[in-house]
């Protein structure tokens, strides 16, 4: 497995967690090919193989729509993520592209300053490069636990 | 009026009136309120949805759930019946089943000391029962058949499994009432249920700020932009509020009839009315599933059930309490074991309307919050339930409260306030 790809790999996750904690969701769709897959589960549907998701997408479109929402229509109260995300393992490399899986866990920080661990688990991606740059064309969300609390505006 | 608690002994404040308009604070917040509904509601006389019988597809396949604080074991017996007893050994009380779900061969067998039961939950076995050597053991007059966990009256409808406590509840069809069953038999009569996503989403809030949500038809096109903006939900489109039963259980439901657009809605001037447009319209092309032209159908079953179609997206809902402050609202996402793989994707997108995440429910998961801590300082003080008069029947119009007037009603008379 090469180390470019390591480096890549891991460049494109620091930015996609600053894209999302530091609240530029509007760039938060561009780190995903056009199809893709976004589907955010849980480990116990994941082993169950259940096939929808808490956030299921396979378009670009579905994500950008998924952030028109959340800055439009959606009511939900003042809050950010901050993600921390480990090393990517990569898992396989074939004409499809990259395999990897990162672990993360997600601190939400409400408006009254309350901080606790929203989200553990792990990405499970499919990347395709394209010249110095990785695109997802996978990205699934499994989160450790079945419960989420009161609920998941921001994506993971 | 004062009522004596049934738990502590202590005096509930007496409910303000006779009407069903007015709703106290402290209904939301006193743990003696709490305590005499784990009595009354949930080990009372009504019936709780427990699993589908989907999820017990073969002798000894069990799940495990909640009836209100109570856990409690679903099973199926090896003569295909299906069971249901307290999930707590009739020994020592520890839980004698730890999983979600599963298949039993023989029965269960308690962690603590090894007593075990049957699939029926009979007490069948107790370890070292006559001792060791001749010496310890139970006395003579122990009789196993003495002790069990609790056990449930199990009644089914359309492949959803009921169970209740009490005796005098009355058989469940008639509980329910003909439109209810109806409305149940309308999305799930004679197929065969596949899910699709289970999680649990933690509301911070009373059991009961949920139901009323869910029963408050008013506020759906109001609170979320989503349904609004996509006419999903229009309160000018044709449709109707059926409440039924005690009260306690309610239809509202609609049917998209453009013809009946009218103006008069974005004069109303809501926040919710705008040009909002989608880049992937995808999600709501769905497919002609209901000949009946109903495209959302929201029922409850008092107290905690809910059975939801809303286009495609099928689900049910079971609301667990878990403290007078907080709830877990368990959601398991449907699709049909005969749906091609075309409409199965319809599904899995529009679950994306629905849930911890839903574009169109994922506010019903704060505002129960909003409410719990906006009345933390106003336990004597009432809600005002006004919109579409004062009596808890059906109705054409959505713009009425009476599905949680009909809520408090059948609330009140099994908790004697």
């Amino acid at each position: 497995m090469n180390m470019d790809m390591f480096h890549k790999i891991t460049r494109a996750q620091a930015e996609y967690a600053r894209a999302i904690d530091n609240d530029r969701l509007e760039q938060w769709p561009d780190f995903f090919a056009d199809p893709c897959l976004y589907r955010v589960t849980t480990a116990n549907n994941h082993a169950k193989g259940y096939e929808a998701g808490i956030i299921f997408a396979n378009t670009k479109g579905m994500l950008i729509d998924r952030v028109t929402a959340l800055r439009e229509a959606n009511i939900y109260e003042r809050q950010t993520y901050r993600h921390i995300i480990g090393a990517p393992c990569l898992l396989s490399e074939g004409i499809e592209g990259v395999r990897s899986e990162t672990a993360f866990l997600v601190v939400r920080i409400m408006r009254d300053g309350a901080t606790e661990v929203f989200a553990s688990g792990r990405y499970l991606d499919l990347w395709r490069t394209n010249g110095e740059d990785v695109k997802l064309a996978e990205r699934i969300v499994v989160c450790d636990s079945s419960r989420v609390d009161t609920l998941m505006a921001l994506p993971l | 009026m004062t009522m004596p608690s049934a738990q502590t002994g202590i005096d509930m404040p007496a409910w303000p009136t006779s009407a069903l308009t007015r709703v106290p604070f402290w209904v939301f917040q006193r743990g003696d309120v709490y305590a005499r509904e784990q009595q009354l509601v949930f080990q009372g006389a009504a019936w709780h949805y427990l699993c589908l019988e989907a999820d017990l597809p073969e002798a000894g396949s069990f799940r495990t759930t909640f009836v209100g604080d109570v856990p409690v074991v679903v099973v199926r017996d090896t003569d295909g019946e299906i069971c249901a007893f307290e999930n707590r050994c009739a020994h020592r009380g520890a839980l004698l089943c730890l999983d979600d779900d599963g298949k039993a061969k023989q029965g269960f067998t308690c962690v603590y000391h090894g007593w075990s039961y049957d699939l029926k939950g009979n007490l069948n076995g107790v370890a070292f029962l006559r001792g060791m050597k001749g010496k310890g053991g139970m006395p003579d007059t122990f009789k196993m058949s003495d002790h069990s966990p609790r056990k449930l009256r199990i009644a089914t409808l359309y492949g959803l499994v009921y169970g209740t406590f009490s005796d005098a509840t009355p058989p469940l069809a008639d509980w329910l009432g003909k439109t209810i069953v109806e409305g149940i038999a309308r999305v799930l009569d004679g197929r065969k249920p596949v899910v699709l996503a289970r999680y649990v989403q933690a509301l911070p809030n009373n059991w009961k700020l949920y139901v009323e949500n869910v029963k408050d038809s008013y506020h759906a096109s109001i609170l979320h932009l989503f349904f609004t903006t996509f006419e999903l939900n229009r309160l000018n489109y044709k449709g109707g509020l059926v409440v039924e039963g005690g009260g306690g259980h309610h239809i509202s439901y609609n049917q998209l009839d453009r013809a009946q657009l009218d103006a008069a809605y974005s004069q109303q001037n809501l926040r919710s009315d705008s040009d909002y447009k989608l880049k992937d319209p995808s999600m709501l092309q769905g497919f002609n599933e209901f000949p009946d032209g109903i495209t959302l159908q929201i029922l409850t079953t008092f107290p905690t059930f809910v059975l939801q179609q809303i286009q495609n997206a099928i689900a049910v809902r079971q609301v667990v309490p878990r403290s007078p402050e907080k709830t877990d609202l368990h959601w398991t996402i449907l699709g049909f074991e005969d749906d091609t793989p075309e409409q199965r994707m319809v599904r899995i997108k529009q679950a994306n309307l629905v849930g911890a995440a839903g574009y169109i429910s994922m506010e019903d998961g704060c505002v129960g919050g909003f409410v719990q801590r906006g009345v933390a300082g106003a336990p004597d003080l009432n809600a005002v339930l006004e919109m579409g008069g004062a009596l808890a029947e059906s109705s054409e119009s959505r713009v009425s409260e009476a599905g949680l007037r009909g809520f408090w009603q059948q609330y009140r008379a099994l908790m004697g306030l």
